[in-house]
């Protein structure tokens, strides 16, 4: 029988109503990154705009900041926790293949019963959340969601490794979304590129570290810096110009530009390419927090609310980028 | 179209001085970009893709890495452009 099926319907828009973040207590400085490489506060401040980083310690664990940062945006958004319908995590340095984290970051919350999923998009993970979760509220399969990207890069990191050893780092940023009157989330323009996969990857898989036969490694990320900064500033910036488009908003609207923070170079490169307005407020969180992957946008935009550098109400538009290589961007109003 | 290797030369050294600060004067072809013109590996990176667009030619990653002195650059875009 070809029985008629429902469609889910849900609310016209969705929006985002809160944002929160964690960063871990202790602060790593370029000197003490330089105790395992050959190299200088100097050159890494150069080379990237990196100051300090954060990594977490035993008790910040992927859970515990996820848990911390999700409550802050909870807490900013007004919304309980029995209210949420779905949990995604996006995170690369989870590391247990199963259950999923977001499960237990969902009892943990008090959001109990509700689905939950992590995705594995890298750099890109917190866009790609909040592309799945505009599309979930606007059809019906949640009413609210938390969307958080959280990583534990350290302890992926090759410490010894001059060109990643300073970059990654470790936090956790949350948002929680929910349906609204208005469009408060434009198109999201996403995409990956499978064909250079290899140029920002994990080195072995953990079978073959360990099961290799003695010798292997821990499976580090390696990353091959120019082709993903030719990549990340003149291909990005047409998608983040297609995500102005998409919404329908001019740079000369736009009031805050929050990409990944990758390396400030790369966020350099981009305004320029870009060719943004003096007037947009650009987000450089990076300096004093390292690139936390798929934590890095919503612990920008955290940080840019605290300050007073955005208001709520304003247009921001986000890009998340890296391995894989995955992107998306889309326009977002601000809480 | 073709470009003069002075022609190319001077437009290297306007590109040069906008991405990194250094006079024009001073990209010369036997200059290395590195050692010489304080241009790092992303520099580097930008000084190509601002000679793609100004020169019309396709510089690879692959070949950035070949490209030590202005000297080398003028030679490849002659040859591409």
């Amino acid at each position: 029988m070809s029985a008629p099926i429902k469609p889910g319907t849900g609310s016209a828009y969705a929006r985002i109503l809160g944002f929160g973040g964690y960063r871990p207590a202790r602060v790593v400085t370029n000197e003490e990154i330089c105790q395992n490489i050959d190299s200088s506060d100097e050159w890494i401040q150069a080379r990237s705009g990196i100051v300090t980083r954060r990594w977490a310690n035993d008790e910040e664990t992927v859970q515990a900041m996820s848990v911390a940062a999700a409550g802050k945006a909870l807490a900013n958004s007004g919304v309980r926790a029995d209210q949420i319908g779905a949990v995604i995590v996006a995170t690369v340095s989870h590391l247990y293949q199963t259950p999923a984290i977001a499960t237990s970051i969902a009892e943990e919350l008090g959001a109990k019963g509700a689905a939950a999923f992590d995705i594995s998009a890298a750099c890109a993970g917190f866009c790609y959340g909040v592309g799945l979760a505009d599309g979930m509220i606007r059809t019906g399969s949640a009413e609210h969601i938390i969307v958080i990207g959280v990583e534990r890069l350290s302890d992926l990191t090759d410490h010894h490794d001059r060109s990643t050893a300073f970059l990654f780092a470790d936090g956790a940023g949350a948002a929680v979304i929910g349906p609204s009157d208005e469009p408060g989330i434009g198109p999201v323009i996403w995409g990956s590129d499978g064909s250079r996969a290899g140029l920002i990857s994990q080195e072995e898989s953990w079978n073959q570290a360990f099961h290799a036969g003695g010798g292997a490694e821990w499976p580090h990320l390696r990353m091959e810096g120019n082709p993903v900064f030719r990549w990340a500033v003149w291909e990005m910036a047409r998608v983040a110009e297609q995500a102005l488009v998409a919404a329908g908003v001019s740079a000369a609207e736009l009031d805050a530009f929050i990409p990944h923070q990758a390396n400030m170079r790369i966020t350099d490169a981009m305004v320029k390419a870009l060719k943004l307005p003096e007037s947009v407020r650009v987000a450089r969180d990076i300096a004093h927090q390292g690139n936390t992957s798929a934590a890095s946008v919503p612990l920008a935009i955290e940080r840019m609310l605290e300050t007073g550098e955005v208001k709520s109400g304003e247009t921001a538009l986000i890009i998340g980028f890296g391995a894989g290589l995955a992107y998306a961007a889309q326009v977002i109003r601000l809480p | 179209m073709a470009y003069t290797e002075q022609e190319i030369l001077s437009g290297l050294a306007e590109i040069v001085n906008e991405i990194v600060g250094v006079p024009a004067s001073e990209v010369q072809p036997d200059k290395s970009f590195t050692d010489d013109l304080d241009v790092d590996s992303l520099s580097m990176v930008e000084v190509a893709m601002a000679a793609q667009d100004k020169f019309g030619v396709t510089i690879p990653d692959e070949e950035i890495k070949n490209l030590k002195t202005v000297g080398d650059a003028v030679g490849y875009i002659a040859k591409s452009s």
